[in-house]
């Protein structure tokens, strides 16, 4: 079976006054219908992965890559008009802050209703339907009322339910998430990993989950990929996180304090330069 | 194989640029050169930067480089000679004196007007707006109006309205100048202030138990530096327009100070037949404001908060 | 130093962050406030500080009771605070050597050149950190610094305001390590405020568990850890920060 998602020796660098940045070094995986968790501490690459994917590496970055396909269209070719047909509607991301990643002079029905009828072509009364059925599809209670509020009217979890449902409204194969539920309560997060689960399970999409929690990746992914020093040190099934071989990898799981443990003091993680190598 | 660079050079650059500096001294030049290298990179910034630098040095060693006398004339043989004349370079002024030598002398009190301006208004904007903008409430309202009153008059007429109560005369027109320039700047370090209050740095000094004085001088108002200096540099070019503006009505400096907008007053009869009277101090005005306001773009791009450093 | 605070509220404007809160915290103890967004941790601990405004209620140290904004010298120096942005609690344009000297200078502590260098050495930074501006220190060192120049007057009693929560994983358990060990050598008392369960049962002794401005339920570490909990609202934080599963979040 082919997969979504091909992506061989991707690397994203950015020349600076003092040098080269080199974020992403030459990164290789494959996603199917499945769920892919890219766990990794700051600096790692991993949003700078998501963006590459995306085609949103901000300039001066450079992308390279020797295959970066999706569903059979060759991403690193892909002109402007491809790229436009195919966010949103092929592909989406889903960003950490509603605050931030929410257009805040539209009322979010109209944000929702913008990115469909790019897409589609399809009259202003359907487009309003289908944003209802949608937002409703987040398990926001009153979905009428949610439309026509400013994205400062609504709490971060409704803000990011918002968001989660102006992405996937065109049903898109792919979604990737990049911490999307970092800036939420705890209590809260877990509502918006619900919808996201029946969401993705139930239209069958490929999912990428970036995030810096890697206890919280291995509960919700399939596969996990660590990240460190933009590079893939290790990767492996969730369900056998317990057994990972890269010191990078033990060292994050054991070094979170769980509740109901008492190690004093925490181990801590010793980096070696192997690993950036 | 020669190498290019020398190595005295590069262990010099190394040292400012190192990542682990030894002493205060140390860690402040670093920074100045990082904010010079970035300013360095925009050329018309330094095109600017030389351009005042030469005013600096015309008007230290203006009584060296001036071929003739600045006050003194030849009525009898050369009156209104055009630019190119053995001897004068950008011709004489109805009273026979060199017109180059009156520029070289006259940037003495461009630059006095403009230093001084400066040093007036800027600090005392600073003091009011982050005094306004850290106390809040009864003093904050109070101050803002005040500076709202002084704002609401156009700056030339405001300054004329105080020359005319001082009368006339270049040290009248740079305290008349002063007193409408530094608005602007109260309203910027206010600005600045309101952004920086409530920041949790501002929190732990005051944790510490500073006093609000302290916590204003040392650390709200090095905050608010470089946007005022940027602003201060831009604003120069207006400064040394208004001072023309009033020399050319009479009410800055008196002849025969050979100040630049007085030469153009005087000039403005001849304009047509003898053109270079009036045009030669304009294109001296000119280059000086070009310079000033090339000086300040640049540095704005150079002491951008959030790039230094990188 | 005990701290006891009783029925304290605060109001800004008109929205009230706290309502009516007591707690009491024991000299030498570690005491934890946890809660989501909103539940007016943060403002309490802010009041003990004073930087909130207290509308009603008592706040005593060491039997000393405070009020309003004004704390005394003596106050200023045994009580300190770290708080939560690396990358806003320090000031951007001094020095880490000029910024540790702060605090000395206002206190007239004298020796400076020994006592910073001891401070930088405690928090296990060299001497070669000195000179930085903070944009050239990472998110844990900034915060390093931040709890040396807490530090460095002696104090008794921290506040720490999720000291950790906005860095990485492995550097998190390095400053937790730290402050522990600082705590432990100085007899020092804590007051951390937090969001995650797993670093407040680690830090602290007892917690109290805060929403909407309300203390929901004070407990001891070992029985939150042990599911020992009152309140439901403390049962569903517990279960929320173990993660994902199908079931809880329905």
């Amino acid at each position: 079976m082919t997969p979504l998602l091909t992506v061989r020796n991707l690397s994203v660098t950015y020349p600076t006054r003092t040098g080269i940045i080199e974020a992403v070094r030459g990164i290789s995986f494959e996603l199917g219908r499945e769920r892919l968790g890219i766990v990794g501490e700051s600096g790692s690459g991993k949003s700078q992965t998501g963006r590459a994917i995306m085609g949103l590496t901000p300039p001066p970055g450079i992308v390279r890559a020797d295959a970066l396909s999706f569903s059979g269209v060759d991403l690193l070719k892909a002109g402007p008009a491809t790229w436009r047909e195919m966010r949103g509607g092929r592909m989406a991301m889903i960003l950490q802050d509603p605050k931030f990643s929410l257009n805040p002079v539209m009322t979010i029905g109209r944000q929702i209703t913008e990115t469909l009828r790019h897409h589609e072509t399809i009259s202003k009364r359907e487009a309003r339907r289908r944003a209802l059925e949608m937002l409703e599809a987040v398990q926001i209670a009153d979905p009428e009322r949610v439309f026509s509020l400013y994205p400062h009217e609504v709490s971060g979890g409704m803000g990011q339910r918002a968001m989660i449902a102006m992405m996937l409204v065109c049903g898109p194969e792919l979604l990737i998430a990049d911490e999307p539920t970092s800036a939420l309560d705890v209590t809260v997060q877990l509502e918006v990993l619900g919808i996201l689960d029946r969401l993705v399970r139930d239209k069958g999409m490929g999912l990428i989950f970036i995030s810096h929690d890697l206890r919280l990746v291995s509960s919700f992914c399939d596969r996990v990929l660590v990240m460190y020093a933009g590079r893939i040190v290790e990767e492996l099934a969730t369900a056998d996180l317990a057994s990972a071989t890269h010191p990078y990898t033990r060292g994050l799981l054991d070094c979170t304090p769980k509740i109901g443990e008492s190690r004093h003091p925490l181990p801590v993680l010793e980096r070696r330069k192997e690993w950036a190598a | 194989m020669t190498d290019p660079s020398s190595p005295a050079s590069e262990s010099w650059r190394d040292w400012l640029l190192t990542a682990e500096p030894h002493s205060r001294h140390q860690a402040r030049l670093g920074r100045a050169y990082v904010t010079w290298r970035r300013f360095s990179e925009n050329r018309l910034a330094v095109a600017g930067l030389l351009i005042i630098v030469a005013l600096v040095l015309v008007a230290i060693f203006a009584d060296l480089l001036a071929p003739h006398s600045a006050t003194v004339g030849n009525l009898a043989g050369a009156r209104l000679l055009p630019p190119g004349s053995p001897g004068f370079l950008l011709g004489t002024d109805d009273q026979g004196r060199d017109i180059l030598s009156r520029l070289l002398v006259g940037s003495r009190i461009t630059l006095a007007v403009v230093t001084l301006v400066a040093i007036i208004a800027a600090p005392v904007g600073l003091l009011i707006g982050t005094v306004s903008g850290f106390a809040g409430g009864y003093v904050d309202a109070v101050l803002m109006r005040i500076t709202d009153i002084f704002l609401a008059f156009p700056k030339l007429i405001l300054a004329l309205a105080f020359v005319a109560a001082l009368g006339p005369g270049i040290e009248n027109a740079i305290i008349a100048i002063a007193l409408t320039s530094w608005p602007p700047y109260a309203r910027l370090a206010r600005a600045e202030t309101l952004g920086v209050r409530n920041s949790d740095y501002i929190a732990a000094v005051r944790l510490m138990g500073a006093s609000p004085a302290r916590i204003v001088i040392r650390h709200i108002m090095p905050m608010c530096l470089s946007s005022l200096i940027v602003r201060v540099t831009l604003d120069m070019a207006g400064i040394i327009l208004t001072a023309a503006g009033l020399g050319f009505l009479g009410l800055g400096a008196q002849p025969p100070l050979p100040e630049w907008g007085t030469m153009i007053a005087s000039g403005r009869r001849f304009i047509l037949d003898q053109w270079w009277v009036a045009t030669m101090p304009g294109i001296a005005i000119l280059v000086v404001s070009l310079g000033f306001n090339l000086l300040g773009d640049g540095l704005r791009d150079a002491l951008d908060p959030r790039g230094t450093g990188r | 130093m005990t701290i006891r605070i009783k029925h304290l509220s605060v109001t800004f404007d008109s929205f009230q962050a706290l309502k009516s809160v007591s707690i009491s915290v024991e000299k030498g103890e570690s005491f934890g406030l946890v809660g989501e967004s909103g539940s007016g941790k943060s403002t309490l601990l802010r009041a003990v500080a004073g930087l909130a405004p207290v509308g009603a209620g008592t706040i005593e140290v060491n039997g000393e009771a405070l009020s309003g904004h004004w704390r005394s010298r003596a106050f200023r120096r045994a009580v300190q605070m770290v708080f939560q942005d690396p990358y806003a609690s320090l000031h951007p344009r001094q020095t880490v050597d000029r910024q540790l000297l702060e605090p000395l200078a206002i206190h007239g502590i004298g020796d400076g050149e020994k006592r910073i260098l001891k401070a930088l050495d405690e928090v296990g930074l060299g001497s070669s950190f000195r000179f930085r501006y903070p944009h050239q220190l990472s998110g844990g060192q900034r915060q390093r610094v931040a709890i040396a120049r807490a530090l460095i007057v002696e104090p008794e009693i921290l506040l720490l305001d999720e000291p950790t929560s906005a860095l990485d994983a492995s550097v998190q358990a390095e400053v937790l390590n730290l402050l522990e060990d600082v705590r432990s050598r100085h007899g020092l008392t804590y007051i951390m405020v937090s969001h995650d369960l797993g670093v407040v049962t680690h830090m602290c002794s007892r917690l109290a568990v805060m929403k909407s401005g309300e203390v929901v339920e004070a407990l001891a570490a070992a029985d939150l850890a042990g599911g020992r909990m009152v309140s439901d609202y403390t049962r569903r934080l517990m279960v929320a920060s173990k993660g994902f599963s199908r079931e809880a979040s329905r």
